[in-house]
C-alpha cells in the first residue's frame, strides 16, 4: 500500500465564537477573520510539514484546490506544489487538483502541470476534480447543469495538449483554440498518471473506469462511511470487466497517533472538533447547488458530503467519541491505528492511502508528532499490503542520473552580510 | 387544461403543455420553479386559448442540452409557436418566463401582439441586486417569494406533500427546476437583455407584487423606461408570484388590458 501525506491548509485561528456568529467557512465568510501576517505562518508551517512528510518517506505530499474559504487556504495548489518540487527529492507530488472548469483556457492546467512535472524531474500526480459547488458554482460562477460538461471538455483538451505532437485546432463548446502546441511538455509518458477525485457521483464512477483513471474518494467520514461509494465504484470497475487492482482507488483517512488512546484524545480532540465544527461550517445553500449533482446521483440517494455535514452539524456538535466510534478519526497508540487502518485499506480495497495527519487547529509541534509516529510506526506495518498488485496509477521520475537538484545559494561577491538593502 | 406533448423540430424535443379555453391565443411562459398550478390558468381559459408549455429541462419537457443561453431558448419558442400554428399570440411572462417573453417580443415583434411582463428577471443594477434564489433553502425561498406563507392560496399551491415519497418527489423536481433556470440566470440573470431591451413593440404591462423579496419592485421602473409603450401595475399585500398569491386582481389585469 501506498501512503501519501495529505494537507489541506485550513486556517487554524477561527474565533472560538464562530460557529454562532458566522453561518458559512466557504463563499460569504467574512473576510475580517483572515490575518495575512497568520497567513504568513501558516503558508511557512504548511510547506514544513509537507517537506518533513516527505523526508520520512510518505509516497506522495498531497496539496488540493479551494476558493473563499477559512477551511483550506490553497486557490493554487500548483503554486505549493512549485515551491515543493524544489525541497524535495522522492516522494510524488500528488495535486488533487487543478479543478478543471475553471482554468480558461484549460490549457493553462495541461501548461503548469507540464512545468511541474519538468521542475520535479516527474514526479507530478495531476488530479482532475469537479471541484465542490462552493468553489465551482458559487465562488467561480460555473453553471451547475454545465459543470460535468464544461469540466470533461476540458479533460479532453488537456490530455490531447499532452499527447499530440502536432499543433492542433480544438473546437470545443466551451473552448476554442486555433493552434494547440504547449510548451513545456510532461517528462512523463504518454502523461503523467491521471487520479480523479470523487464525492459519489454515478457519472464520475462511470467515466474514470472507462478511461482506466484512479478514483479517490475524499471523505471527512472515515471508512465506515467510505464503503458505500466505493462499494459504488468497484461495482463499476467490475461492470466495465475490469481488475480490481486495490492501486485504482485511493481514500482519504484522518489520522491520530499517539502513545494511548488516551493521550490521542488529550492530544487530539480539540483540534478534530475543530475541523468538524468549524472548518466543514457551510451554509445549506451554497452546500449544493441545483444541478451541481446529476439527478441520476440525486436520485440514487447519494448525499453530497456537505449535505450531510451540514444536516449533521444542524443535530448538534460534534466531539471526539463521534469522531473514533465512528471511524471518522482512526485514533490511538500506533499498533492500533496500523491494525485499524489496515483492515480500513482491505474492506474499502484501496491501495493508495492518504491520510491527513494536520487537522483543523492542529499546530506544528503537534503535527511533526503525529507524522513522525506514524511514518515511524505505522508506515513499515502497513506497507507490505497489496505488495502482489503492480500499480499502473503510479510515477515514472526520470533516474537519478539525470535528477537535478536545488545548488546551495551561493554568497553573492562583495555583498554585505545578510543581504538585502 | 389538457396536459399534451408536442413534437418539436421533427421530434429533436418534446415538449409538455397545457392547454385549454378558447378565444385569442395566450402563451403563457413558467419561471424557474415550472408551471405552477393554481386557479389563475382556469380563470384565463374563459377569455383565452391558453398554452402553458413546459420549458426544456422542466417537467416532461427534454433537450435542454440543445440548448445554450436565452436566445437559444427564445428562438425555440419560436418553433413551438410555428408548430402551434401561431403566427402571433399574446405572451405572459413570469420572472424568468418574463425575460424570455421580453427576448422573444425583441427578436421578433411581429409575433407578439401583447405582452405582460409579471416579476420579471433580465435586468441588473448593483445597488439593488436580485436576489441569489438558488442560495436560499426551501423555508428561505417561499418567505422571500410570498407575501404571506400562511395565506390559503400560499398553503394550497406550495402545500408540503404528506407521503415521504412526495416530499423526496417534491425535492427533485425542484431541483431538476432549478437545475434548468440555472442555464439561463446563473450566476447574475444579466444576460444581455439590456442590448436588446428597446427592439420591443408590442404594448407591454408590467406587473409587479409591492413587497418580492427575490425581485424587487424597483425593476419594474427599468422595464417600463426601456419599452416605450408600457405601464405598471403594482399590486399590494403580494410579492413575487401575483398570479397565486392574488389570482383574480391578477387576472383582471391582464384580461382587461389583453383586451384593448
Amino acid at each position: 500500500m501506498k501512503l501519501h501525506f495529505f494537507h489541506l491548509m485550513p486556517y487554524r485561528f477561527l474565533p472560538d465564537d464562530f460557529t454562532e456568529k458566522h453561518r458559512s467557512v466557504w463563499v460569504d465568510v467574512d473576510s475580517a477573520l483572515f490575518d495575512p501576517v497568520k497567513g504568513h505562518q501558516i503558508y511557512n508551517e504548511n510547506l514544513d510539514e509537507l517537506e518533513y512528510a516527505s523526508q520520512l518517506g510518505f509516497d506522495g505530499i498531497c496539496v488540493n484546490e479551494h476558493h473563499q474559504n477559512a477551511y483550506g487556504l490553497m486557490p493554487s495548489p500548483n503554486l505549493m506544489a512549485a515551491s515543493l518540487a524544489r525541497r524535495t527529492e522522492k516522494s510524488a507530488l500528488v495535486v488533487l487538483g487543478n479543478s478543471l472548469a475553471l482554468y480558461n483556457p484549460p490549457v493553462r492546467v495541461a501548461e503548469e502541470f507540464a512545468m511541474l512535472d519538468c521542475i520535479s524531474g516527474g514526479r507530478l500526480v495531476a488530479g482532475f476534480p469537479v471541484g465542490t459547488s462552493m468553489d465551482t458554482n458559487f465562488c467561480y460562477g460555473q453553471t451547475p447543469a454545465d459543470l460535468r460538461e464544461k469540466y470533461q471538455e476540458a479533460h479532453d483538451l488537456i490530455v490531447q495538449a499532452w499527447t499530440r505532437p502536432e499543433v492542433f485546432s480544438f473546437n470545443g463548446k466551451f473552448t476554442q483554440l486555433r493552434y494547440v502546441n504547449i510548451w513545456p511538455r510532461p517528462i512523463q509518458k504518454p502523461h503523467p498518471p491521471i487520479w480523479i477525485p470523487g464525492g459519489g457521483s454515478v457519472e464520475t464512477w462511470e467515466w474514470v473506469a472507462r478511461h482506466d483513471y484512479m478514483y479517490c474518494y475524499l471523505s471527512y467520514f472515515g471508512h465506515q462511511r467510505g464503503l458505500n461509494v466505493m462499494k459504488g465504484y468497484w461495482d463499476e470497475v467490475e461492470r466495465q470487466g475490469r481488475d480490481k487492482n486495490p492501486y485504482r482507488a485511493g481514500f482519504l483517512q484522518f489520522i491520530a497517533v499517539a502513545e494511548s488512546d488516551e493521550q490521542a484524545e488529550k492530544d487530539y480532540a480539540e483540534h478534530a472538533e475543530y475541523f468538524y465544527n468549524r472548518c466543514l461550517r457551510v451554509y445549506p445553500g451554497f452546500a449544493d447547488a441545483p444541478g451541481y449533482r446529476t439527478m441520476k446521483t440525486v436520485r440514487a440517494g447519494l448525499t453530497a458530503q456537505f449535505e450531510r455535514q451540514t444536516a449533521q452539524a444542524s443535530a448538534g456538535a460534534l466531539t471526539w467519541k463521534n469522531f473514533v466510534d465512528q471511524g471518522y478519526i482512526l485514533a490511538g497508540s500506533p499498533e492500533s491505528v496500523a491494525q485499524q487502518l489496515e483492515e480500513a485499506a482491505k474492506a474499502l480495497n484501496v491501495g493508495h492511502m492518504m491520510v491527513l495527519l494536520q487537522f483543523g487547529s492542529m499546530p506544528p509541534d503537534l503535527v511533526r508528532k503525529n507524522t513522525e509516529l506514524f511514518a515511524k510506526e505505522v508506515m513499515p506495518r502497513v506497507r507490505p499490503l497489496f505488495e502482489e498488485y503492480e500499480d499502473r496509477w503510479w510515477i515514472n521520475p526520470l533516474p537519478d542520473s539525470q535528477r537535478m537538484t536545488p545548488q546551495a545559494m551561493a554568497e553573492p561577491a562583495g555583498a554585505p552580510a545578510g543581504g538585502g538593502s | 387544461m389538457e396536459s399534451r406533448s408536442v413534437k418539436i423540430r421533427d421530434g429533436l424535443f418534446n415538449l409538455e403543455l397545457l392547454q385549454g379555453g378558447s378565444g385569442d391565443p395566450l402563451l403563457f411562459l413558467h419561471g424557474s420553479g415550472g408551471v405552477r398550478q393554481g386557479p389563475y390558468l382556469d380563470m384565463l381559459t374563459e377569455r383565452f386559448t391558453v398554452y402553458a408549455p413546459s420549458h426544456p429541462g422542466f417537467g416532461d419537457s427534454d433537450g435542454l442540452e440543445r440548448i445554450d443561453d436565452i436566445i437559444d431558448l427564445a428562438l425555440f419558442y419560436h418553433d413551438v409557436m410555428d408548430e402551434l400554428g401561431l403566427e402571433s399570440a399574446h405572451i405572459l411572462g413570469h420572472s424568468l418566463g418574463g425575460m424570455l417573453g421580453a427576448e422573444l417580443a425583441a427578436l421578433c415583434s411581429h409575433r407578439v401582439k401583447r405582452l405582460v411582463l409579471s416579476n420579471p428577471v433580465g435586468l441588473w443594477r448593483d445597488e439593488e441586486p436580485v436576489v441569489d434564489f438558488f442560495a436560499l433553502t426551501p423555508t428561505e425561498y417561499l418567505d422571500h417569494m410570498l407575501y404571506d406563507v400562511d395565506s390559503p392560496a400560499a398553503k394550497e399551491a406550495f402545500a408540503t406533500p404528506e407521503s415521504r415519497e412526495g416530499v423526496m418527489e417534491a425535492m427533485y423536481q425542484r431541483l431538476q427546476s432549478f437545475s434548468a433556470a440555472g442555464k439561463f440566470l446563473w450566476p447574475i440573470p444579466d444576460k444581455g437583455l439590456k442590448r436588446r431591451i428597446h427592439r420591443i413593440k408590442a404594448p407591454t404591462l408590467i406587473i409587479w407584487g409591492e413587497s418580492d423579496r427575490l425581485v424587487p419592485p424597483s425593476y419594474a421602473e427599468d422595464f417600463q423606461s426601456k419599452i416605450a409603450d408600457s405601464t405598471v401595475a403594482i399590486l399590494s399585500e403580494c410579492a413575487h408570484v401575483p398570479m397565486i398569491e392574488k389570482p383574480e386582481e391578477f387576472v383582471s389585469l391582464v384580461t382587461e388590458f389583453l383586451k384593448d
